[in-house]
């Protein structure tokens, strides 16, 4: 990289085009001040991206710095590409969630398919083997035609790309609301298995050290991703930002993962970083700020799509399916020679330097040059300034049943509602069992469960909530914290750390700051009262639509430690004759913000009940070891539609019926049946089991599995009426 | 006894398929660009997307040097194993009889199905009773068997189908058709993926019976 010339720069873009990139004014003077000039168009349209909020969390960053991050098993924390736990024997599992919103409600098939691809890319890019994939969606009433349409292509696009890349998916969650009819939400969560020795940085290091791009060829697409469509809200010129999303080819990642894999285990490598939201932007210049050194980049050497892309274009282009990687001199042959082997086209397109600077090159002119602690370190950090709202942000949802319907018909339209029904029609389209490690699949049991090469395994839910957290940040993010390791704790898993996604309107307005604030305060107490750390996350900003906000909604996902992978319950009954009982709650619960109050249109009231995390965590701890010491036959966590519906699911997903007794010494009001909290399992087992996890926690013994038919009171359901009313998303994917 | 794994751009389950063999012989991957088959006595083409599939599903990957090289072993009666994108890619090469077209759903879909034995006459099955049920999973888009009425009466003639979806058909396969063999019986391909049936957190190591048989064979047990 000698002979270079410094060409000044005619011509600045000026303020008005940085404000149309998403900068403020200020940001703007902030930006010429830290250049000591204004910046041309190659520097713009990388301060443009690094400094959106996509990529410099600046409304978020404070807060994040509130939630606990160290724990005795977390080997790499947030700041990484992914977060990674100890798991024994020097294995490690890493793991992240992340958002592709608003890609995926512009065009669905490609933004969801695509939102796989990059989380997979976090997971290798430490050099971890992808093993899982996860999802968390959602979006409107699906009697909405767009709905459906949203709902089917994302669907497609991720079954698309997991299946193809060959990473199971192993579960997920779905849920309808109003609120998502214009911005739809998906989340996407990937796993990854590594050496602890094995794992890989991304900072750049070594003065001299040869920077190679490898994977796809750069095109057009995705220019202005993270800036234009992931930093503002969506609008009514959304078709117009098409061209801002990218295209995925599965294929290709295949080929990356391995290629990627190969160079991490044959040594070639000092460090690795994929090319996500920003592309060789923030890439390159988050490996040289994270190593302290500078970069310079010829991008006359990236390979095109199209010939005659302007430097800015291949600077900010997010085409999928590429990494960057740095090697000492020697190596670069033998790199090469890898990426030959996978058809992934390496192509050495710089070197480290010891300037600090990200100088930008085309045939040896520089035709941007910018600090590299300017871009990344410099962007402004904002104080949010919350404030909570005087009156309902969100109206009542729309009535689908009547408010005096009976228990026999209130149980069926809640297992019929979208939000309870079987998942199967949505999960049968996904690969959950490439890998060979799958030994609780979805709808199996409340987690997945993936055997390690320890000899042990892992259990793995996603979680989030919206409605409960739109009526009460604090407490609603609270119960999806809690929500999810009781996932966990139904196959005997203790939680080792979570990553979140969080996904809320626009923070530079009042309530949304309130929804913000309000919910990472409860997830930092969450995390702190389980003992779980948070190893990585992402923010999700600016998901509102022409109707508004959409539900704050905080995407939890957690992995926790398995000693026997064949030892967690089934959610299911499974045993005829063995004793049911429901166990954990100590107080009752209420219908404030359940399913059930949905479905009857109430409006959503300003508070949930105060849930006692002290006495949740004693229940999970003790629902863990009775089911790792193999007491119970099945365990079912209480969710949306309470206790009944849980009862349901059980017998639905054991395909065996229960009697409850049709005599009742309580009195069965909608609150006992329908009502939902924290910290409520449906268990079964022998009756001197249960009794003895009875000498615990609350748990009622009042039934015995058999049968074909749900009995309780004077009421009985059959198994094939329950399985069709579960079935109602069936209909959607003809 | 030696297996050896197929392993081309874009294939999914060749590590799985891979850890499944090596439970009953020796077993090593294959690369496509090479012609060596390196002595193995079974070949096993695998499942996954070979080079992307993105024209018809096999139809690239069957050019591949290798795939000479396994055409040439399986015409000279050498032990060949497809499994789902592999029977695709064997169907293509014009080994099995027949072809697979889009599920009748049209969907990708991931079911774990019962299979019932209909000819153990062949090294995959020999060591199984006629009409023993096998539980796998199958997951493919493209799944659904096809072949001409007049070439179906004589496949089934000839025992050439070799499993049969017993229960509900998931793809919509005519004659409700798992697996097919050639007319010598030593080319086998099937839908339903074995290699995910070889190990207790499986919950059915059914699949393994397969491999074990074709093992037997070479082995003379």
């Amino acid at each position: 990289m000698s002979e270079i010339a410094l060409t000044p720069t005619p011509n600045p873009p000026g303020v008005e085009q940085a404000v149309a990139l998403g900068l403020t004014r200020d940001e703007y003077a902030l930006v010429t001040e830290k250049m000591g000039r204004e910046p041309n168009e190659v520097e713009l349209a990388m301060f443009s991206l690094l400094w959106s909020e996509h990529c410099s969390y600046k409304h978020s960053k404070k807060l994040l710095r509130t939630l606990p991050t160290v724990g005795p098993r977390v080997v790499m924390g947030p700041g990484e590409n992914a977060g990674a736990v100890d798991i024994g024997d020097g294995w490690t599992i890493a793991f992240k969630v992340e958002s592709h919103n608003h890609p995926s409600a512009v065009e669905p098939f490609q933004g969801a398919a695509t939102g796989v691809g990059g989380i997979l890319r976090d997971i290798f890019a430490i050099g971890a083997r992808p093993i899982a994939v996860l999802d968390s969606l959602r979006f409107g009433e699906p009697d909405s035609e767009r709905t459906r349409y949203l709902l089917d292509r994302a669907v497609a696009g991720i079954g698309h790309y997991g299946n193809s890349v060959g990473v199971a998916n192993i579960g997920g969650e779905v849920y309808f609301e109003a609120p998502y009819e214009t911005n739809c939400l998906v989340n996407a969560m990937a796993l990854g298995l590594a050496r602890r020795d094995d794992m890989i940085r991304s900072a750049a290091a070594g003065l001299g050290n040869v920077v190679i791009l490898f994977g796809a060829s750069t095109g057009r697409d995705g220019i202005g991703g993270a800036s234009v469509l992931a930093s503002a809200e969506l609008g009514d010129e959304d078709e117009s930002k098409r061209p801002t999303v990218q295209v995925g080819d599965p294929f290709a990642e295949n080929k990356l993962i391995r290629c990627s894999l190969e160079l991490l285990e044959k040594g070639l490598l000092v460090s690795l970083q994929d090319l996500g939201a920003a592309g060789l932007t923030s890439s390159a210049s988050e490996m040289a700020s994270a190593g302290a050194v500078g970069i310079d980049l010829d991008v006359g050497k990236v390979p095109l799509r199209e010939a005659d892309m302007a430097p800015f274009e291949i600077m900010v282009s997010e085409s999928q399916e590429r990494m960057l990687c740095v090697a000492t001199p020697e190596r670069v042959a033998e790199v090469l020679a890898v990426c030959a082997k996978w058809e992934v086209h390496g192509t050495a397109i710089g070197e480290v330097t010891d300037t600090r600077t990200m100088r930008i090159l085309r045939d040896g002119e520089i035709v941007g040059e910018v600090p590299v602690e300017a871009l990344v370190d410099d962007c402004p950090l904002y104080d949010l300034a919350p404030e909570k709202p005087s009156a309902p942000l969100y109206p009542a949802p729309r009535a689908t049943i009547a408010a005096d319907l009976p228990v026999r018909d209130t149980l069926l339209a809640l297992l019929a509602s979208p939000n309870v029904a079987s998942r199967r029609p949505l999960f049968e389209q996904y690969d959950c069992l490439v890998g060979g490690r799958t030994a609780r699949r979805p709808e199996e049991s409340d987690a997945a469960v993936l055997a390690m090469p320890t000899g042990g395994a892992i259990g793995v839910s996603i979680d989030g909530s919206g409605r409960r957290v739109a009526i009460d940040p604090y407490h609603g993010t609270i119960e999806v914290v809690l929500e999810c390791a009781a996932n966990l704790a139904c196959v005997g898993a203790e939680p080792l750390g979570l990553t979140n996604c969080l996904n809320f309107g626009n923070p530079e307005k009042p309530h949304i700051a309130w929804q913000l604030t309000e919910s990472i305060r409860g997830l930092g107490d969450a995390c702190r009262a389980l003992g779980v750390p948070v190893v990585g996350g992402n923010v999700s900003l600016y998901n509102e639509g022409a109707d508004g906000p959409i539900y704050p909604t905080p995407v939890i996902g957690m992995v926790g430690d398995i000693p026997d992978p064949l030892g967690g319950s089934p959610s299911g009954f499974v045993r005829e004759g063995d004793a049911v009982g429901f166990a954990g709650w100590n107080t009752m619960p209420s219908l404030h913000g359940s399913e059930l109050a949905k479905l009857r249109g109430e409006a959503l009231p300003d508070a949930l009940p105060e849930t006692d995390v002290a006495h949740v965590t004693t229940v999970l701890a003790a629902i863990r070891e009775a089911v790792r010491a193999g007491d119970l036959s099945s365990c079912h966590d209480v969710a949306e539609g309470g206790w009944l519906v849980a009862m349901a699911e059980a017998c639905i997903l054991g395909g065996l019926g229960a009697d409850l007794g049709s005599e009742s010494s309580v009195a069965l009001t909608d609150e006992i049946l329908f009502g939902e909290q924290p910290g409520g399992f449906i268990v079964s087992g022998s009756a001197e089991t249960l009794a003895r996890l009875g000498e615990k926690i609350p748990l009622d013994v009042f039934g015995t599995v058999g049968g074909d038919a749900l009995v309780l009171g004077g009421d009985s359901w059959s198994l094939d009426e329950l399985r069709e009313a579960h079935g109602a998303l069936a209909p959607l994917f003809p | 006894m030696k297996f050896g794994v197929v392993q081309f751009p874009g294939s999914c389950d060749d590590e799985d398929a891979l850890h499944a063999c090596a439970r009953v012989g020796d077993a090593e991957l294959l690369w496509h660009g090479e012609r060596d088959l390196r002595g193995v006595d079974v070949v096993v083409v695998p499942g996954g997307f070979s080079y992307g599939d993105y024209l018809r599903v096999g139809a690239i990957a069957r050019f591949s040097p290798l795939m000479e090289a396994v055409i040439e072993f399986a015409e000279g009666g050498g032990p060949t194993l497809g499994i789902c994108n592999g029977f695709q890619v064997l169907c293509e090469a014009g080994l099995l009889p027949g072809a697979l077209l889009p599920n009748a759903g049209v969907r990708f879909l991931c079911r774990q199905v019962d299979c019932e034995v209909v000819n153990t006459d062949t090294p995959f099955t020999r060591g199984l009773k006629r009409e023993e049920i096998l539980s796998m999973p199958v997951k493919h888009t493209t799944g659904r068997y096809y072949a001409p009425a007049e070439e179906l009466a004589v496949m089934e003639q000839h025992g050439q189908v070799v499993l049969r979806y017993a229960g509900a058909n998931p793809n919509g396969s005519s004659n409700d058709i798992a697996g097919v063999s050639n007319r010598d019986g030593n080319v086998f391909g099937l839908m339903p993926h074995l290699e995910h049936a070889v190990d207790p957190i499986h919950h059915s190591e059914d699949g393994l019976k397969l491999l074990v048989s074709a093992a037997g064979m070479v082995t003379g047990v």
